[in-house]
């Protein structure tokens, strides 16, 4: 059971969190414009690296705010 | 008997238990465990094993034992503990167990429960290099706890050595007498740490009332997991020695060279009179030197060819025959060992004991990823250097556990020191001698044998994990610890690689069995989940309502009625009776459990018309809309009804399941995306009481509960809402309906709800109102085509594919899941679409989950193409006949056709038809 830095509340273990998947992926600005290719990379496709990934988390079961956090994908280490 | 005097430092002499095993009746003392008072007993056979059924008895001392399980079955039955870590109590009752246990038919009245500890360092294991790490962590100011799962503390002091200039044991008590007085250090004994996982969190098991026997408390709890955070972590858990195997090496009456020098120290037993010591290690020597001098005759066979100085002369000392270059093929007997079989010779014993040198207890290590490198001057695997930033964080073996055998070299490790060398005659890694692989046992609870490990490599696995899993070796209680790196020696050398390159497996928790009523705690029975009530519970309770649990509620699902004929209505019957009640006159429903969220701010409108897939902001205060949620895939999430409370407040209602999910998927959104929106949400669902009168009678009882208000279609249309008081209580009327019927729901806060649904109940008296519940409530609102989100979609259902495309607006430039509504795939004419199903035998009630094929009279061979499948199914008494609600290919388009739907060996017509089947005019929705 990892600890997971909540940037309000402190380290706090992982089951308070909710997972959000990568961060800095913006919706788009004028999503009629674009072609069905981009929006469908935009709903359903994310790069999902092996390595440091900004990720959205949310403290659900502790503060609820949504937070960006740097996480290695395949130790599970938080940038700290 | 084989107690011998002025041994047994663990064992009170004065006390005497008495015991029954397997139908015999024992004495032993105080202190002992089953299997030291089974051995002072002269049993040695504690069972027959799984497979082969070949006698077995005790091989080893403590939790490493991989071979004498038994079941108990006084005082409480428990199947499958080893007798060795049994503690012995007045009255018990077991039974040697061939393999499998059973489990109890009696419910488990102990109490077990949970504790959660922080602390800057956690020392597992309290034998000297243990001692000496919380002692010296405590002397720094850290808060401590120190856990080891023996009885007492001291870990694997005997008594005899000396430290520090004094008697081992003295030693012990005077620095546990220390930590003791520090209110910084917490001290549990008879404490497994079995877990061990990130960021310094492990659980540990304490066994708390077990060795009380029938004085246990019955206020304290049996079992405690402790959830322990700490900063860093010191494995201080010891080493355990490890056999060599030999043919036939599984007779009662051979064990582990160290096990026998144990008993004979803790527990004054001499656990045979001839003995035969095979080794190739070091450690043997003293066992065989304390043995010899305890009364045995002891011949010590030693497969190295030189002998360690000391040893030998401590050997010499007490009369013990030691031979070098002596290997052990093979054991005579048939329920105890009889002979060591020696080149040609056979050596008469009544116990042989066997040493390859000892494994470091490194489980705690692996647990988190540590690496475990392979020492070939002890023949195992001891922690390695981190590999990497995530294992080994703040976690230090020491003593044993990381390879230090010395007493000396421990303690120095346990006080953060470097141990210094010593000099030792190297051990000779020895797996296994020449023999018959058939009989020569790796695991003997799995009865795994060398043969079974070429079978393995035979069949071309070449990694100890695999072949772990076809020979199962480590696999049972003891998870091979005394077996687990022989197997991948002998893997190895069957391979011809070195063992260095393929490893050990890991190791996973648990380290020992934990029983799920542990881990369960007090999470058992009516506390294993929330149950979640509303307010009127305790009346649907005494009106004689059956329930239903959806999510965590608890929700009168019908409440069914004496029959004229005696008896109780079933579920059918009453539902008949509610649906016929609702739309022929009046009803009422607890509705409370709908989510209600209250979204507040200038910029409420406009962030409902970014969730909605209408237009909220246009909404004006007073009125109520119907809307629709969908993801960003288009697909619908939730639906429910919207009220304009003024210019910046909405309330927003969403289904039962749909309250937390709809919260957090608003709350996400306003945060990630729109943090500009000045927006607040709040959970209303448990403020809000909601009962929906539904009817066409329901006027007459709103007019009557609410006299000031004029509740005439004119003064009161469908979709608006108005706050009142009903005799000074603050009441909220809404003209929704979920049926087609005319409708009222009516909110109330919590503290008043249940007289406000009392009145309504008493003034519909003479309308005959009807409570009535979910299931009425699901077959009201099929039979308008109304769909439940999660029961008539999965999450790949659109509004279009409802039906519901007016609910969609055209007008906004955006809103989720708009976009999507226009890729291809949704605009697909064969995409699954919900239509009405009406079987051809109005008696005949499709099962939900049915699949939907293509008219027919006989099924073509299989795949059948499948298009769709029933959603909803129910006896509808306002149609007098069944009907269902399915997703079918190309529904829409289908309407009028014959379908046909399997059921068992059935093959049922059906007729499609559009999903509103009761009053698709509306005509019945203002009364
Ligand atoms: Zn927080």
């Amino acid at each position: 059971m990892q600890l997971i830095d909540c940037p309000w509340c402190g380290p706090r273990e992982e089951v308070e969190f909710h997972y959000g998947g990568e961060a800095g992926v913006a919706y788009p600005a004028d999503p009629a414009a674009l072609s069905d290719e981009e929006w469908a990379r935009f709903v359903f496709h994310r790069a999902n690296p092996k390595g440091p990934l900004a990720e959205r988390w949310s403290h659900s079961a502790g503060c609820r705010r949504w937070f960006t956090a740097v996480r290695d994908t395949a130790t599970h280490r938080f940038r700290r | 008997m084989s107690r011998v005097d002025g041994y047994g430092t663990r064992i009170d002499r004065s006390r005497t238990l008495r015991f029954t095993f397997d139908g015999r009746e024992y004495t032993g003392h105080a202190g002992d465990t089953l299997a030291s008072a089974l051995l002072a007993n002269g049993v040695h056979r504690v069972s027959t094993s799984v497979d082969l059924g070949r006698p077995r008895g005790i091989v080893a001392a403590w939790s490493e034992d991989p071979s004498g399980l038994v079941q108990v079955e006084e005082p409480f039955p428990e199947p499958m503990l080893p007798a060795t870590t049994i503690e012995l109590t007045d009255g018990l009752v077991a039974r040697g167990l061939p393999g499998r246990g059973r489990l109890a038919e009696v419910p488990d009245t102990a109490r077990y429960d949970r504790k959660h500890t922080h602390c800057d360092v956690l020392v597992v294991g309290a034998g000297p290099a243990g001692l000496l790490a919380a002692r010296t962590a405590a002397r720094r100011g850290e808060r401590v706890v120190l856990v080891d799962d023996r009885p007492a503390a001291g870990g694997s002091l005997l008594g005899t050595e000396r430290i520090c200039g004094r008697a081992a044991l003295e030693f012990v008590a005077d620095t546990l007498v220390e930590l003791h007085a520090n209110p910084d250090v917490v001290h549990l004994q008879r404490t497994t740490a079995f877990g061990h996982y990130d960021d310094g969190f492990v659980l540990a098991l304490e066994r708390r009332t077990d060795h009380l026997g029938a004085d246990a408390p019955r206020n304290v709890s049996r079992q405690r997991v402790h959830r322990i955070r700490a900063a860093r972590v010191v494995v201080a858990t010891g080493a355990h020695e490890r056999p060599i195997v030999v043919e036939d090496n599984d007779r009662p009456g051979i064990m582990l060279a160290g096990a026998a020098r144990d008993l004979l120290h803790r527990h004054g037993v001499l656990a045979g009179r001839e003995i035969v010591v095979f080794t190739s290690d070091d450690a043997a020597y003293d066992a065989a030197a304390d043995l010899a001098k305890a009364g045995a005759r002891v011949t010590l066979l030693d497969a190295r060819d030189g002998v360690p100085a000391a040893g030998a002369r401590r050997c010499a000392e007490q009369g013990v025959t030691v031979r070098t270059g002596a290997v052990v093929t093979g054991t005579r007997g048939t329920e105890h060992v009889t002979h060591a079989v020696v080149g040609g010779e056979e050596l008469p014993c009544d116990l042989l004991l066997l040493s390859g040198g000892w494994n470091p207890v490194a489980h705690l290590v692996s647990h988190i990823r540590g690496t475990l490198a392979y020492d070939p001057a002890l023949g195992a695997f001891r922690p390695g250097e981190p590999a990497d930033d995530t294992a080994g964080d703040g976690v230090t073996a020491v003593g044993a556990a990381n390879g230090t055998l010395d007493l000396a070299g421990c303690l120095a490790e346990g006080a953060g020191e470097r141990a210094q060398p010593v000099e030792r005659t190297p051990t000779k890694v020895l797996w296994r001698t020449d023999g018959d692989p058939t009989r020569q046992f790796v695991d003997l609870q799995r009865d795994a044998t060398v043969a079974d490990i070429a079978r393995a490599v035979g069949a071309g696995m070449r990694s100890v994990e695999h072949v772990k899993r076809y020979t199962t070796i480590g696999t049972a209680h003891d998870q091979g610890k005394t077996s687990g790196v022989i197997a991948s020696g002998i893997t190895a050398e069957l391979l011809g690689v070195p063992i260095e390159s393929l490893g050990t497996t890991t190791f996973r928790p648990p380290y020992t069995p934990v029983a799920f009523a542990a881990l369960a705690g007090r999470e058992r029975g009516r506390l294993f989940d929330p149950a979640r009530t509303t307010v009127l519970h305790p009346w649907h309770e005494d009106a004689g309502a059956v329930f239903e649990d959806v999510g965590q509620w608890k929700r009168p699902r019908y409440y069914p009625r004496p029959r004229e004929t005696g008896g109780i209505e079933d579920m059918d019957a009453a539902v008949l009776r509610e649906c016929a009640a609702v739309r022929g006159g009046v009803g009422i429903l607890d509705g409370s459990t709908l989510g209600k969220i209250d979204v507040q701010g200038p910029d409420a409108g406009a962030f409902l018309d970014m969730i909605y897939t209408n237009v909220m902001s246009g909404l004006k205060p007073g009125k109520v809309r119907y809307g629709v949620m969908c993801g960003l895939d288009g697909m619908v999430i939730d639906d429910g009804t919207v009220l304009r409370i003024d210019p910046e407040r909405f309330c927003v209602y969403t289904t039962t399941g749909g309250a937390a999910p709809i919260l957090d998927h608003m709350e996400e959104w306003l945060q990630t995306e729109w943090p500009h929106l000045r927006v607040h949400l709040t959970s209303v669902t448990e403020q809000w009481a909601t009962f929906p009168v539904v009817g066409p009678r329901s006027r007459d009882v709103i007019g009557a509960f609410a006299p000031d208000v004029d509740v005439s279609v004119e003064a009161f249309p469908f979709m608006s809402w108005l706050d009142t008081h009903v005799d000074g209580i603050p009441v909220r009327l809404a003209r929704i309906s979920f049926s087609g019927e005319l409708a009222w729901e009516v909110s109330v806060d919590g503290w008043h709800a249940r007289a406000v649904w009392e009145r309504l109940v008493a003034l519909g008296g003479q309308y005959g109102i009807t409570p009535y519940g979910t299931e009425t409530m699901h077959v009201l609102r099929a039979e308008k085509g109304y769909p439940i989100i999660g029961q008539d979609t999965d999450g790949t259902v659109t509004p279009q594919d409802l039906g519901m495309a007016w609910a969609v607006s055209r007008k906004k430039p955006d809103f989720l899941g708009k976009r999507s509504f226009s890729r291809s795939s949704n605009l697909d004419p064969l995409r699954k679409q919900l239509v009405g199903l009406l079987p051809l035998d109005p008696d005949l009630k499709l099962p939900e989950g049915a699949q939907v094929v293509e008219l027919t009279d006989a099924l073509p061979p299989p795949p059948v193409p499948m298009l769709g499948h029933v959603t909803s199914s129910y006896r509808s008494a306002a149609l007098g006949r069944t009907f269902a609600l399915a997703l079918v290919k190309g529904g829409h388009a289908r309407i009028g056709e014959r379908l046909t739907v399997p059921v068992g060996g059935a093959l049922v017509p059906v007729e499609v038809t559009g999903s509103v089947l009761v009053d698709p005019e509306g005509t019945r929705r203002d009364g």
